[in-house]
């Protein structure tokens, strides 16, 4: 047990670092350094930068010295808290990015539980009744959902919100709360929100889940175990909850490890159709205005935090299933 | 001529000389007698030939030049072909004339029906190459006695007055050859990379596993996005076409390699490989003459099934504004126009490329399923 919480710590430390260095050279790719787009962008918004402060800021980023002291320092900055300014807000990015990257964790973790709400019954039903009409339907709609990029969808439900219902589906908040401070009455206004983005993020994910789950259940269903619990006379219902379901739930969790960083992959792009405040449009301005110093720590900040929420399925897939507890995998 | 055959054989004697049949077939033959039974697969297969059709010959199947624009024409909704004139078959359109509302100053188009404009199949129209080389004048639509510019407009056109049909024609070019391009180079990585994991194991197959789950673990998009926007703004079409199909093949090899280990590992305990290392074959005999084309199969399968993510990848990221970029032409190229809420509201029609995607994708998937069935001889 112990020894594969150490290797899924490794692993995640590890998989933190090549991030790091990732975004690193998102940062170097461009040409010219980040004072000196930095200066570009202070002057074009009026206000200039001295020499002196220009000479500062370089040698505080060490952008004379090698790459990798560069990198060094880049990184001892970001463990101290320090991730910069975000040039276009002059302000610092741990300012601009803090909400977003919350409310971006906030929808990934909705969608991802709206991905297992739909997709376990689903896939329990589909597997007790297969060739079912029902079954062919979900299959069906599964396969729709699985071919429909999410910004498709995302515009489509826009679309269908706007001409049909007359509203907008868009943003996270009532206009009245936009501003306002955390209290409970926004967080159930953000709760009231949550649907849509949750399922547009969800639907790829779920079609996918339900063909897992179908399958897995069918194989464990026609095991000789299954036959004797009936033979023996146990309600069809316990037959089926009692065991198969909970073997066939295993790869259910372990899938989650993928999951994660492909829902919040497809948050950002979702995110921009719907006007989500999230960080999505926020990487995409940065990005289009080369702001790639904002750009760079928000792929870092994304990346670790999926790293994170990863590490904790991994931890919770140890819980529900013993054979990785008492170290057979 | 062989399969045909046998075939027939099938009809003629079921039962024993099937028996015979399956016995002296060859392992592609197998695979191609259970694919056809999968009728999704083979719907699939067929819709992807005819996507592959229009992207060679897209010159043919576009009436007009896609980059032509003309505001005089901008937004008009798909126009409706009539196909019957007086009691025959007879296909013609009327004219339109667009004059601005007084009241929103949005341009509104009126067909004029006093005027017939034969549409003809196969007609004259502006020259072109077939194949690159062979001039010719003839595309699937054209009509008579006008410019087919200023009067056929099967799927409307978009801001810029360009007819959206053309344009869907070159963009499946554009986004179906650059499923192929990516998927080939992430199949190099991943058939390589993979293998070398599977075969030799050990430290260097630990190695790449780690890469393989670090690569997995990280949100895709945010990194196209970082790696896309990071390309020189002065680069040309090709340039950041090949740019964009190798960022998205250089994280989407991963599955590949991991299909490739799989049976690699599982390859490496049979007994014909053993017997071949007792006789003493090379190591490249062994790969290439006794294990390869025993996975090569799966590995198509793999492939196909690769496809439809690239295509989104590309499509996404196009939509974006960091893919391709304008005059390219793709399906998310389309769809940027499409990007908001008002623009849609107004002229529904831009949405109609997202159906090419959609289609696209669909029938990858059946077609990789079919072949993931077929190939896979214990289902």
């Amino acid at each position: 047990m112990l020894n594969y919480i150490v290797r899924r710590l490794m692993l995640a430390v590890l998989t933190v670092w090549a991030i790091s260095v990732l975004s690193f050279m998102i940062i170097h790719l461009p040409p010219g350094d980040y004072v000196t787009s930095y200066i570009a962008s202070m002057s074009a918004s009026g206000s200039a930068v001295s020499e002196g402060e220009a000479q500062a800021l370089r040698e505080q980023l060490g952008l004379d010295k090698p790459i990798t002291v560069q990198y060094a320092k880049w990184m001892g900055l970001i463990l101290q808290g320090n991730f910069g300014m975000a040039m276009e807000w002059g302000r610092p990015v741990s300012d601009v990015i803090g909400d977003r990257l919350t409310l971006t964790m906030v929808i990934s973790v909705a969608a991802i539980i709206f991905t297992w709400g739909i997709a376990l019954p689903i896939g329990i039903y589909s597997a007790v009744y297969p060739y079912s009409f029902l079954d062919y339907a979900f299959t069906f709609i599964g396969f729709i959902g699985l071919a429909i990029p999410g910004f498709l969808l995302a515009l489509v439900v826009m679309y269908v919100g706007f001409a049909w219902f007359g509203t907008s589906v868009g943003g996270l908040f009532s206009p009245d709360f936009i501003e306002a401070s955390w209290s409970l009455e926004k967080v159930w206004d953000l709760t009231k929100h949550l649907p849509i983005p949750a399922i547009v993020l969800g639907v790829a994910g779920t079609a996918q889940l339900i063909r897992i789950m179908r399958s897995n259940l069918l194989d464990e269903l026609r095991k000789p175990y299954v036959m004797t619990a009936r033979a023996r006379g146990l309600p069809e219902y316990r037959v089926i909850m009692r065991y198969p379901v909970r073997v066939a739930l295993n790869p259910f969790v372990s899938t989650i490890g993928y999951l994660l960083p492909y829902v919040v992959s497809g948050s950002i792009i979702v995110s921009l159709v719907l006007s989500l405040p999230t960080v999505g449009p926020l990487l995409l301005k940065a990005l289009i205005a080369q702001d790639m110093f904002l750009a760079g720590t928000i792929i870092l900040l994304l990346g670790v935090m999926t790293v994170i929420g990863t590490f904790i399925s991994d931890m919770l897939l140890m819980w529900v299933d013993p054979r990785i507890r008492f170290g057979r995998e | 001529m062989a399969e045909l055959a046998a075939g027939n054989a099938e009809v003629a004697i079921p039962g024993v000389v099937a028996e015979d049949r399956i016995a002296v077939a060859t392992q592609w033959q197998l695979i191609w007698w259970r694919f056809r039974k999968h009728k999704l697969a083979v719907g699939g297969t067929l819709v992807l030939i005819a996507f592959y059709g229009v992207a060679l010959f897209a010159d043919f199947f576009a009436y007009v030049d896609p980059t032509e624009s003309e505001a005089q024409r901008s937004l008009m909704a798909p126009q409706p072909i009539h196909w019957i004139d007086e009691g025959s078959f007879r296909p013609y359109v009327h004219a339109l004339k667009g004059t601005r509302d007084p009241l929103t100053f949005k341009r509104v188009y009126v067909p004029d029906t006093s005027t017939k404009i034969p549409v003809t199949f196969f007609g004259h129209g502006e020259p072109w190459q077939l194949l690159g080389f062979i001039p010719t004048d003839r595309h699937l639509l054209a009509v008579e006695g006008a410019k087919t510019s200023e009067s056929l407009f099967l799927m409307g056109t978009d801001t810029h007055g360009r007819d959206l049909w053309s344009r869907l024609m070159y963009a499946t070019r554009t986004s179906m050859t650059i499923g192929l391009v990516s998927v080939a180079l992430s199949l190099v990585l991943g058939v390589v990379l993979g293998g070398v994991s599977g075969y030799f194991g050990g430290a260097i197959d630990t190695v790449i596993q780690r890469i393989i789950e670090i690569l997995r673990s990280i949100p895709t998009i945010p990194l196209w996005m970082g790696l896309a926007a990071a390309l020189p703004a002065d680069w040309s079409v090709v340039q950041v076409y090949f740019a964009i199909t190798i960022i998205i093949s250089l994280i989407g090899w991963t599955e590949l390699a991991r299909v490739v280990r799989g049976r690699f590992i599982s390859l490496k305990q049979e007994d014909f490989v053993m017997a071949a290392e007792l006789l003493g074959c090379s190591k490249t005999r062994i790969i290439f003459r006794h294990m390869v084309p025993s996975f090569i199969s799966h590995i198509i399968a793999a492939t196909t099934l690769a496809i439809p993510a690239i295509i989104i990848s590309e499509t996404s990221l196009s939509f974006l504004g960091l893919g391709l970029r304008p005059p390219a032409i793709s399906w998310g190229v389309l769809l940027q126009d499409a990007q908001n809420i008002q623009s849609l509201v107004i002229s529904p029609w831009l949405l109609l490329p997202s159906l090419a995607v959609i289609i696209a994708v669909l029938a990858f998937n059946f077609m990789g399923d079919g072949i993931r069935d077929a190939a896979d001889p214990y289902l």
